[in-house]
């Protein structure tokens, strides 16, 4: 019933010249979404992915489950060193997003070309 | 004097994650109805989501046998919803989560809803049968009058 979660990997360069990992979701964040979610996170090289940026362009539906993979994406990733922005949310996510106190953890920005220009 | 009409619709979902997305189509359909504004009924979507999914997992653990109950009232100028499941409700409210406790740990990730629920709508109430077969959780949100 829940749409199958995608996510994809891209590495992107900011204006700047500081390399960014950009993690692109698409479809449900919800709790079958831990695979694509941390399982990707998961994949990225400590070592060098020290810029995340999660893409939420293509997600149409995060319930409180899919929030606390993000919270534990977040918690990971402030144990390694990274740091995490977001775009993409819809008004409503991103009130959601606020309310919860995401937005003290992972900075959000409208557009990828947005976040990219403020890396 | 005649009590002001409302219109009644119910929905019944199997006890199985991702069918509250069946009761969030439905409730926006209504909402469209009534004139609520795109945000508030996105605020909705999520309240009555969260609702049924806590009634999925830890009402009626579950168990595919039980269905969860969603009944959206829609009065002149509010749309009250309420979900009902098999179980016993709650004896206590979960306390407010708190991010930095989250983040260093000291917290667990998830038990966001009831705080989205509470955040999100106008008024949400948890109440258990008196049976203590059954409860449900009572939403309510006002159609803000358009200003002109």
């Amino acid at each position: 019933m829940q749409s199958e979660t995608k996510s994809r990997v891209d590495q992107l360069t900011s204006p700047a010249g500081h390399a960014v990992t950009v993690l692109r979701f698409e479809g449900d964040i919800a709790s079958t979404s831990k695979d694509a979610v941390l399982g990707a996170y998961q994949t990225l090289p400590k070592a060098t992915a020290k810029l995340i940026l999660l893409d939420f362009t293509k997600v149409d539906y995060i319930n409180s489950s899919g929030i606390a993979l993000v919270i534990q994406l977040l918690i990971e990733a402030s144990n390694s060193g990274q740091k995490v922005y977001a775009f993409g949310l819809s008004a409503h996510f991103t009130k959601v997003f606020t309310m919860v106190g995401i937005t003290k953890y992972a900075q959000l920005f409208p557009s990828q070309t947005e976040a990219l220009a403020a890396l | 004097m005649s009590e002001p009409k409302s219109t009644t619709v119910e929905v019944r979902l199997p006890s199985k994650m991702g069918f509250e997305k069946v009761a969030m189509s439905t409730a926006a359909s209504v909402a469209k109805l009534m004139g609520f504004r795109d945000d508030r009924i996105e605020d909705l979507k999520t309240a009555i989501a969260e609702a049924c999914i806590n009634a999925i997992e830890h009402g009626n653990r579950l168990n595919e046998k039980l269905s969860v109950g969603v009944v959206l009232s829609a009065g002149p100028d509010q749309l009250e919803v309420k979900v009902i499941d098999d179980g016993k409700g709650m004896k206590t409210q979960p306390a407010k989560p708190d991010i930095d406790r989250k983040m260093h740990g000291e917290e667990d990730p998830r038990g966001m809803g009831m705080f989205l629920i509470q955040a999100l709508v106008d008024e949400a109430e948890w109440v258990a049968g008196g049976d203590g077969k059954s409860s449900y959780v009572r939403l309510m949100i006002r159609l803000d009058k358009v200003v002109d």
